[in-house]
């Protein structure tokens, strides 16, 4: 048997979902023995192609062959006795189970008769030990998972998916929460499967291990094909370019916001939570974008939903124009003119069954209560319209389903909501992901114009650029602490990474 | 992370470590501490002969509980137990009369081996079971209106199986005496120290789910699919497959508690076994089961229905009107999951 030139063909992938079309028309084709790297912004699809190569999405049409045979894949199952394994980018784990039951879950070595085969934990506990050996990991097989770190959380699903001896691995993001050292181990794990014939997919917004790694570039852009490259004709700003289809210089709006008198001061603030983040401290100015970055698991997010009362406090002080101000709970962060934009727009920003009307109104509903206790519709529908209008909502009208929106119009709906609250600060949490690029530009410029008209804005980005590009100041945070403020003008990605990465 | 990790053991790990003993077994101490009281104001509740009688009760109580138990694991839950149980106990019942009673249901019955109605028992448990399996894991439809729906159909069935028109659904007495020892026969010396039958089957019942749940792929799935059903299915276990399984099984579960209850209490009628599933699902969360899924152990299961009954037992002992004790089992119910939820939500 020749070897094949390709061990991995998708052609054609095409997948909608309402009110998005995430893949149009994408064809890939991988190497055996080989990286591919795979890239595009957030919601570029690179994700939403993946999930249909491991049998979570059926796409709509297009074909997919592995070694020459078309698969027609109806689950992840079939995906892996297809000889693909994946790496996910949602970290999910079965918390309280333990690291070898996680490993081996869906093929638990067993031994015994017919139907009463017993599960051999002897067998998975050696087979455990041998396999974090062999990869030079040092986890330990029995420890639940939910005692686990993050970082060791991911190297647990790197070994995962190195154990289904596949011909294709995927890594989603794999290195999206471990240190430089364990990234080089990655790397060197990576080398000898490749040595071994496996190929690899890679996914990963850093360039330097992209272009460190990778042999072939992919990449994406708004749910189509932009095209393959060979790894060594590009560079991060070829690539950037090709990502964001049009140049590095106009991808964040000018801004022109000044930053005035100290609005909101935190002093020594600890949660209460179990392994959260400790003794912050920070000031946050009027008119000001103040960046806060850092790796997944930096504990960003609890730290601003701490601030908007959501999450618990142990100790620390919270000013609000030199006023001590209680944080206890939402409502409060609601009196204290604060907003939150939060993480998961899904689960925890968007009603998705209701209507762009009423998700623009709820935080602020108080407001329309006419004396008869019944809401002032016409009122509130006046205001949405101007909100609409205001943030460009690309909507069918007020009253259509939020869920029937794109992704990023359904965060200006959001960020309507709590501009109708009129807030002072205003928290943004990951305010990009999972949109357009074209509507991430307008998310930019409504944010810059806020800034410039007084109002104070905290924003949590993982993109490295977005961060850059947007941020006055950058908090940046590594394992639940403070590591270093930034200038806007003067920081470097190295310089962010290093400071996001102290404690590892 | 280390840094954290070391601060926070090398300080206080003993007094913490006690500290989340107390907290995550709070509801077990209060009621431990009950019935050290109850024993006190009436020391019969301590008599060998009155311990016996309630482990007998919770014989046939623990067999729902592991069946209720497992599909709580699962992230699901079973409200069709309790009905299961009772459709059960009929079938066994109306199976196993004696030749010479009078009220004979099947008045030409020939004299069938007692394991045949058991089996049979078994047998429409397990097919309640299997049709809340298939409907939960292929149509998608949430446990708990799934298993609404086929207890108000599995009575419906159980009365119309003992309806006698125009007299109405009639309960079945007269059992054969072979099938009643089952329920109250007892290997050893006449008295109190002798091991009732019902306690033999309860152990072996509980050995099989033990190594069910915790030796066979089966068991490990459960616990999975609870924790993290998104996990599990790209991990390749087949979901619907396990749920299916694990439904089955404790309507088989419920199937022979109903003919072991029938053959305890020498009689059964359509109404056997009503909100059996909520005493069932309330021992579970007591013995620390959570209603999200993913985390039980069988020794909660267990303890959770001993205390259960100890506490049942022990307001009847004390005297405690009937009406009251169901307010006070339905306090219990809500205080067990009340604190179920804080521990669930503290590890967030």
């Amino acid at each position: 048997m020749g070897e094949r030139e390709f061990v991995l063909e998708m052609q054609g992938i095409s997948k909608s979902f309402p009110g998005v079309r995430a893949l149009d028309d994408v064809t890939l084709k991988v190497r055996p023995g080989s990286v591919h790297a795979l890239m595009g912004e957030n919601g570029a699809g690179k994700s939403t192609l993946m999930k249909c190569l491991f049998g979570i999405y059926k796409p709509d049409s297009g074909e997919i062959a592995i070694e020459g045979e078309k698969a027609q894949l109806q689950d992840s199952k079939q995906a892996l006795d297809r000889g693909v394994s994946m790496i996910h980018q949602e970290l999910n784990p079965v918390p309280y189970r333990s690291v070898m039951e996680n490993l081996w879950l869906g093929r638990y070595p067993t031994k015994g008769l017919g139907p009463f085969r017993l599960v051999d934990h002897a067998r998975m506990r050696t087979d455990t030990a041998e396999l974090f050996a062999g990869l030079n990991m040092e986890i330990d097989p029995a420890v639940w998972v939910s005692e686990l770190s993050v970082s060791k959380i991911q190297q647990m699903e790197i070994a995962k998916a190195v154990s289904y001896k596949s011909k294709i691995i995927i890594m989603d993001e794999p290195t999206s929460s471990l240190t430089e050292t364990e990234v080089a181990h990655l790397f060197g794990i990576i080398r000898r499967l490749k040595s071994e014939g496996v190929s690899i997919i890679y996914i990963s917004h850093k360039m330097e291990e992209i272009l460190a790694i990778a042999d072939e570039v992919t990449i994406m852009r708004d749910g189509r094909l932009v095209g393959t490259y060979p790894a060594g004709e590009l560079t991060t700003d070829l690539i950037i370019k090709r990502m964001v289809g049009r140049d590095l210089s106009n991808r964040f709006p000018p801004r022109e916001n000044v930053p005035g008198e100290v609005v909101l001061k935190v002093e020594g603030l600890t949660s209460a939570e179990h392994q959260s983040f400790r003794d912050v401290s920070f000031e946050l100015k009027r008119g000001e974008i103040l960046g806060i970055g850092g790796l997944v698991g930096a504990k960003r997010t609890e730290l601003v939903e701490t601030l908007f009362g959501m999450r618990p406090v142990a100790s620390g002080e919270v000013y609000l124009r030199g006023k001590r101000i209680p944080v206890d709970s939402p409502i409060r962060g609601k009196r204290n003119k604060m907003a939150l934009l939060t993480e998961e727009r899904r689960t925890t920003g968007i009603f998705p069954m209701l209507s762009v009307r009423d998700n623009a109104v709820i935080a602020n509903i108080d407001r329309y209560v006419l004396k008869t206790r019944l809401l002032d519709r016409k009122r509130s529908e006046e205001d949405v319209r101007k909100s609409i209008d205001a943030l460009r909502v690309k909507t069918p009208g007020a009253s259509t389903l939020i869920q029937d929106l794109s992704g990023g119009n359904q965060q200006k709906v959001i960020l309507a909501r709590w501009l109708l609250t009129e807030p002072e600060i205003l928290i943004l949490d990951e305010p990009t992901r999972g949109i357009d690029v074209g509507a991430k530009y307008e998310i930019y410029s409504i944010i810059a114009d806020l800034a410039k008209r007084g109002k104070s804005i905290i924003m949590i980005s993982s993109e490295m650029p977005e961060l850059l590009g947007m941020s006055d100041r950058i908090l940046v945070m590594c394992e639940g602490r403070l590591t270093g403020t930034l200038d806007g003008k003067e920081a470097t990605q190295e310089r962010v990474m290093e400071l996001a990465t102290q404690f590892m | 992370m280390p840094a954290i990790d070391a601060a926070a053991k090398g300080t206080s790990g003993a007094v913490k470590r006690y500290k989340e003993f107390a907290s995550k077994n709070a509801i077990m101490l209060v009621l431990l501490a009950l019935v050290l009281v109850i024993g006190i104001i009436n020391s019969s509740f301590f008599s060998l002969s009155n311990i016996r009688n309630i482990l007998i009760i919770s014989s046939v109580r623990v067999i729902i509980a592991l069946g209720v138990g497992g599909i709580l694991i699962t992230g699901g839950t079973d409200l069709s137990a309790g009905r299961t149980v009772g459709l059960a106990s009929v079938i066994a019942a109306s199976l196993l009369q004696r030749p010479d009673y009078a009220d004979r249901m099947y008045r030409t019955l020939p004299l069938l081996p007692v394991i045949v109605p058991i089996a049979l028992a078994v047998l429409a448990g397990l097919v309640v079971g299997l049709l809340n399996g298939l409907v939960v894991a292929k149509l998608k439809v949430p446990p708990f209106i799934t298993t609404l729906g086929t207890m108000v159909i599995v009575y419906g069935v159980a009365s119309i199986y003992v309806d006698r028109p125009p007299r109405g659904a009639q309960p079945i007495g007269g059992l054969r005496p072979d099938f009643t020892k089952i329920g109250t026969g007892y290997l050893g010396p006449n008295g109190d120290l002798s091991i009732p039958y019902l306690i033999l089957v309860a152990a072996a019942i509980i050995v099989c789910y033990w190594i069910m749940l915790n030796k066979t792929r089966l068991g490990k799935n459960i616990y999975a699919i609870g924790g993290n059903s998104r996990a599990a299915t790209v991990s390749g276990v087949n979901v619907p497959k396990n749920l299916i399984l694990v439904y089955a099984i404790a309507g088989c579960l419920y199937g022979l508690a109903g003919a072991l209850l029938a053959a305890r209490t020498g009689g059964a009628t359509n109404n056997y076994g009503m909100s059996y599933e909520l005493d069932a699902i309330a021992a579970c969360v007591i013995g620390g089961v959570s209603t999200a899924g993913g985390i039980g152990k069988i020794s909660g299961m267990i303890t959770g229905v001993l205390i259960f009954e100890i506490l049942n037992n022990g307001l009847v002992i004390l005297g405690v009107n009937a009406y009251w004790q169901q307010v006070i089992k339905g306090i219990i119910i809500v205080a067990a999951v009340a604190v179920d939820i804080r521990k669930y939500l503290a590890k967030r």
